[in-house]
Order: C-alpha cells, then sequence, then structure tokens
C-alpha cells in the first residue's frame, strides 16, 4: 500500500486562553494520492487551524501529522519551511499576487525560495500558465485580470514545482458563479492528472464537485 | 535562495514605490552631499592655504643664541660656515640687546619746534647677507659690506619706517644720523620685507661698530634654506654655528607642511562635519520609518513569501537589502552632488580642486551602511512575523 500524501492522527491544537480553546480535537484523516477532499464546516469550526496545521503554517499541540510519509511535528522551522516551499501549493481566498508584476513574473515568484537553479524557470512558469488556460495572458499586469484568471494565475503558481499537494483556501470564495465554475473545472482537470487537492470551502457547489467531504465542527471532524 | 533573486526581488520592491524610495533617499542625500563638500572642500582650501605661506614660512628658520658669560656662542665668522651648507639660500647673523632697543637717534643738530627730530630707535648690528635674509631689498643706496666691517667704518642702514622717521629722503647727500653722541653716515634704507617686520624701524650697523651699544655678540641668527631643505637645516645649524656648544642653540624651525594642513583642515571640517552627521542620522531614521510602513503594508507579501517557502532570515535579507539599497542610492547621489559642489566652488575661487578618491568611494559605502543599520529593526519585525498571523 502506498505512503498516503497527508495522514493525520489524533490531532489536536489549543491555544492558550481561560479556558483554553481546543480549536482542533482528535482528528484523524488519510488523503491518499490523486484524492480530491473537500473540508466543509461553519465559520469558527476549526477550518482555517486544520489549514494551516496541514498547510505547515502552524503546529498541532498533540499527535502525529505525516505529509509524505515524513513526520512533521518534529521538525524545526527551516525544515518544515523547505518542505512548505517544496511540497505544498496554496491557493488562497485573497489570491495574493504582487500587483506591480506581471502574471509570469507571479507564477515564477514560487521558484526562488526553492534549490532549484535560474535556468529555465521562465519557460516552467509559462508551461504552468498554458497548464491552467492563461497562455495569452502571461504578460499582463494582475489588475488587468478578471477574477477568475487572477485566481488561475495563483493556481498555476501552485502548480510550480509539481507538488505533492493543492492547498486551498475558499478559492471561489472572491468569484461571481461563472468563475467559480471555470476554477472548479481546472480542479476536475487537474484531479484528473493526478494532483492531490485539499480544499476548504463553505460553499455547497465546491464541496459537491469533490470527490469526498469532511465536515468540521467545533474542531471534531466527521466524514460525510 | 540564489543571490540574483535575493537582489531581484529587492530592487523590484524598492522600485515598486519609486516616488516613496526617492523620498526616503533625501535624508541620505543631504547628509552625504554636506559630508562630502565639506571633506571635499576643507582639503581643497587647506593645500591652497599651505600653498600660499608654504614659501615663506616652510623655509624660514630662526636660531636663538642664549647669552653667555664666558665665550660667546656663536662667532661673527661662523656665519660663513652656514652659508656654506647645501640648501641654505641666505643667512645672516644679528645682535640685539637691551641698551639697544632704545636709543635716541636724531638726523641733525637743529632744534626744530615744530618738528620731533628725535627719535627712539633700536640699533641692531648685522652682517652683509641681512637684506636677503630679511627677505627685503634696499629701497635706496646699498647695504654695509665686508670693507665697511673690516675698516669699521660709521656707516649705518635704516629702515624704510625710521627713514620716514627721521626725515632721511634721498642718499645722494650722504647725509648723517646721530645716535648718541657720534654721527653716522646713512648709505642704504632697507624696505619690503617680508620677514622680521620690525627691522624697519630699526638702524642697522656693522658688528664691528655696534660694540659702542653694548652689541658684542650674536644673538640671533636667521636662516632662509631652499624649498624642502627646512629639516635638514635645522639639524645641521647648530653644528655649523657652534661646533662646540651647538645643543645649547634653540632653532626655531617651521612647522612641517602636513601638521599646517591638518590644523587647516581641522579648522574649517569640525562644525560641517557635525552637520553632517547630524544629516546623515536623521536620514537613518527616515529610512528606518519608512521601511517599518513598507513592511508593515506587506504584510500579506510576507505571508505569501512564507508559504512559498521562504525561511526568516530570506524575509529579513529582502527588507534589510531593500533599505541598504536606498541607503546607496542616496550615497551615491550624494558623492555625485557634493564632489561637482566642491569642483564649483573650487572653480569660482580659481583652486585646484582637490578630490580624495577615499572620499568619493567612501560615500557611498557610508550611504549604505546608514540604509543597512536602519533596516535592521524593520527587517527582524519582517522575519518574526508568524506566517499565520501574516496571511490572516
Amino acid at each position: 500500500m502506498p505512503e498516503p500524501v497527508i495522514s493525520l492522527v489524533d490531532v489536536g491544537r489549543e491555544f492558550p486562553a481561560q479556558p483554553p480553546v481546543r480549536a482542533l480535537d482528535g482528528v484523524t484523516l488519510r488523503v491518499d494520492r490523486g484524492d480530491y477532499l473537500a473540508i466543509v464546516g461553519p465559520s469558527g469550526s476549526g477550518k482555517s487551524t486544520l489549514l494551516n496545521v496541514l498547510g505547515l503554517l502552524d503546529r498541532p499541540s498533540s499527535g502525529s501529522y505525516r505529509l509524505d510519509g515524513t513526520e512533521t511535528t518534529t521538525l524545526r522551522d527551516g525544515a518544515r519551511t523547505r518542505l512548505r516551499g517544496d511540497r505544498i501549493g496554496f491557493v488562497f481566498q485573497a489570491f495574493h499576487l504582487l500587483s506591480h508584476r506581471s502574471v509570469v513574473e507571479n507564477v515564477m515568484l514560487a521558484e526562488i525560495y526553492r534549490r532549484q537553479g535560474r535556468r529555465g524557470r521562465r519557460e516552467r512558469a509559462l508551461a504552468a500558465l498554458e497548464r491552467v488556460g492563461l497562455g495569452h495572458r502571461t504578460g499582463f499586469p494582475p489588475d488587468r485580470l478578471s477574477g477568475g484568471e487572477r485566481q488561475r494565475t495563483a493556481i498555476a503558481r501552485a502548480l510550480m514545482g509539481e507538488p505533492s499537494l493543492l492547498l486551498c483556501d475558499e478559492p471561489t470564495g472572491n468569484l461571481d458563479s461563472r468563475n467559480t465554475e471555470a476554477v472548479l473545472d481546472l480542479f476536475d482537470e487537474l484531479r484528473g492528472q493526478g494532483l492531490t487537492i485539499v480544499v476548504i470551502t463553505h460553499e455547497q457547489e465546491v464541496s459537491r464537485r469533490a470527490g469526498r467531504r469532511v465536515r468540521i465542527t467545533d474542531g471534531v471532524l466527521v466524514e460525510e | 535562495m540564489h543571490v540574483r533573486d535575493l537582489l531581484g526581488e529587492s530592487v523590484v520592491g524598492m522600485l515598486a514605490r519609486p516616488v516613496r524610495s526617492a523620498l526616503t533617499t533625501l535624508g541620505t542625500v543631504l547628509g552625504i552631499t554636506t559630508l562630502v563638500i565639506t571633506l571635499g572642500v576643507a582639503a581643497t582650501a587647506g593645500n591652497q592655504i599651505v600653498g600660499r605661506f608654504d614659501e615663506l614660512v616652510a623655509t624660514a628658520i630662526t636660531v636663538e643664541v642664549p647669552e653667555s658669560p664666558q665665550a660667546p656662542l656663536v662667532e661673527w665668522t661662523a656665519i660663513d660656515r652656514l652659508t656654506r651648507l647645501r640648501g641654505v639660500e641666505s643667512a645672516a647673523a644679528v645682535a640685539e640687546s637691551k641698551d639697544g632697543a632704545n636709543v635716541f637717534v636724531r638726523s641733525n643738530d637743529i632744534v626744530d619746534p615744530t618738528r620731533v627730530t628725535t627719535q627712539s630707535l633700536s640699533v641692531l648690528a648685522a652682517t652683509t647677507g641681512l637684506p636677503e635674509a630679511a627677505r627685503g631689498r634696499m629701497v635706496a643706496g646699498r647695504f654695509y659690506d665686508v670693507g665697511h666691517i673690516r675698516r669699521r667704518d660709521r656707516v649705518a642702514v635704516i629702515g624704510d619706517q625710521a627713514a620716514k622717521m627721521l626725515g632721511v629722503t634721498r642718499l645722494d647727500r650722504a647725509p648723517a644720523i646721530f645716535i648718541g653722541k657720534h654721527a653716522y653716515t646713512v648709505i642704504g634704507i632697507l624696505g619690503d620685507l617680508r620677514r622680521e617686520r620690525n627691522l624697519s624701524t630699526a638702524v642697522l650697523v656693522p658688528p664691528t661698530v655696534g660694540r659702542q651699544f653694548g652689541l658684542r655678540d650674536v644673538t640671533r641668527v636667521l636662516v632662509n634654506t631652499s624649498l624642502g631643505a627646512a629639516g635638514l637645516i635645522t639639524r645641521q645649524a647648530p653644528a655649523a654655528l657652534s661646533p662646540g656648544s651647538g645643543d645649547m642653540l634653540q632653532v626655531v624651525a617651521p612647522p612641517s607642511p602636513t601638521r599646517a594642513r591638518d590644523k587647516a583642515q581641522d579648522d574649517v571640517n569640525a562644525l560641517f562635519l557635525i552637520l553632517g552627521l547630524v544629516s546623515l542620522v536623521v536620514g537613518a531614521v527616515g529610512i528606518a520609518n519608512v521601511t517599518l510602513v513598507t513592511v508593515m503594508e506587506r504584510v500579506p507579501e510576507i505571508g505569501l513569501r512564507r508559504a512559498l517557502g521562504a525561511a526568516r532570515r530570506h524575509i529579513a535579507a529582502q527588507f534589510l537589502l531593500e533599505s541598504t539599497l536606498i541607503g546607496l542610492t542616496g550615497g551615491v547621489i550624494g558623492a555625485a552632488l557634493g564632489i561637482v559642489t566642491v569642483v564649483a566652488v573650487s572653480a569660482a575661487k580659481q583652486w585646484t580642486p582637490l578630490l580624495d578618491l577615499r572620499l568619493a568611494v567612501g560615500a557611498p559605502v557610508a550611504g549604505a551602511v546608514v540604509g543597512l543599520l536602519a533596516g535592521l529593526y524593520p527587517a527582524l519585525r519582517a522575519a518574526r512575523m508568524e506566517p499565520v498571523d501574516a496571511l490572516r
């Protein structure tokens, strides 16, 4: 049996307060290669905390998190940062594109903190843009793109360097229905190419398209 | 992370807000410009000042001969030995005494109630080289020579001021002056003195004649050297003048040229240096402020970079390099403005501009250091940010 991409075992995350806030409580989750998983839940349920833990942006208080077979909870800060940069592609609700750079430069940004050489970086970025169907917009500044095109640029950036996991935080939260449709079609397509996708959302339509759904309520994860 | 990537990110970050970056550099530009102008103009002006008095001061040596109860320390003839030294252009021995300082001198015996004919002048004995040694010239007549001295002729040479006071205007009728009871023939008027200007109100007599006024021994020797020989002659003169007891002579040597130059610079610099440093500090505070604001504005970008795999040191390095580049830009502009100003000032004053290469290279470096120091705190703030908080 191959190693799962994500393996959470009894993960808890507490925030110090009076009394302590248990944002995650005994979360156990397994995501295999090629899975398309939607995490749904109302706001304040622990969705963001789970995303931060999955994205190695936050450290769980208890339990074990293995990413691609690597136990991450015991890693030092620098190693976690490197693992995050190499294995995880982030897609944010707010896109997080740098406004004073062209589309292709935004995509190229994904590689500058990796050990990969500079040679061929532009070509790889152009290929990633082709993959999301933005080959005709490469020289544009982001503020001249539609919302859907911006999110596709962000997805192209996340795809650079072939990540093991595409981690999306409300990827359609700022998009209208037509653009939402386009982004979701893209996700289907990427999944068809074998990419592992985890989407955090509170939108019905987004979660319906995913192959698998889990619901989080008050820090407790339930498979649907 | 590749160095070129780091540099590229910093440059793009700086150019993303060009107006803000330009305004931020202003403080550094002002500071560096002030410093470069101060140092440049001071160096240039210092060189000019030294150049002007070099020739006169740097070649003038005075040897003071203390009184000796036994045999005189310096013989009158010793001056010939001194003149023979290579590097000595002119030299003269002078005898002064208290008795000779205030002697009543008059130009004739007629009692004229409308004029003061009797003047109190100082009488000195001197060797024949005096006009050259005092850097003067004979305005009229001639100086006495070896023959006068040997024959003990009663001749005198008077300074141009003394001549005016005594009413001696022409020498063709061989005017006489009375020093004490005796008459002396005035054979020359000494003027245009550039050294020992007090000689212009003095009466000079041959050493063999001076004994009557208590001017027995040499008290002072005036020496002029060729340019650059002052140091050498300063060491050699005592031995030449008084082979037996040269160490008892006091040689007053010109200050060495380098010290004169330092002094001139010190005077001009201090105030403006402080001014320049204050502007630099103000510039640094400006950079620190703006960089901090920039960091706060770019929190989401920092979060994104951390998500893309940037370590804390990458974030710190980027912001540090940005502020350093701003400082460096300010330094380069400031150095250029400063140097242009120095050249302009020199052109206006008809000086030779003196540009220190170290200054031209050092000024931009100083600007960069200012930017680096100013960026430390903002860069640390940016690096300490938790990615979770930055992305929220």
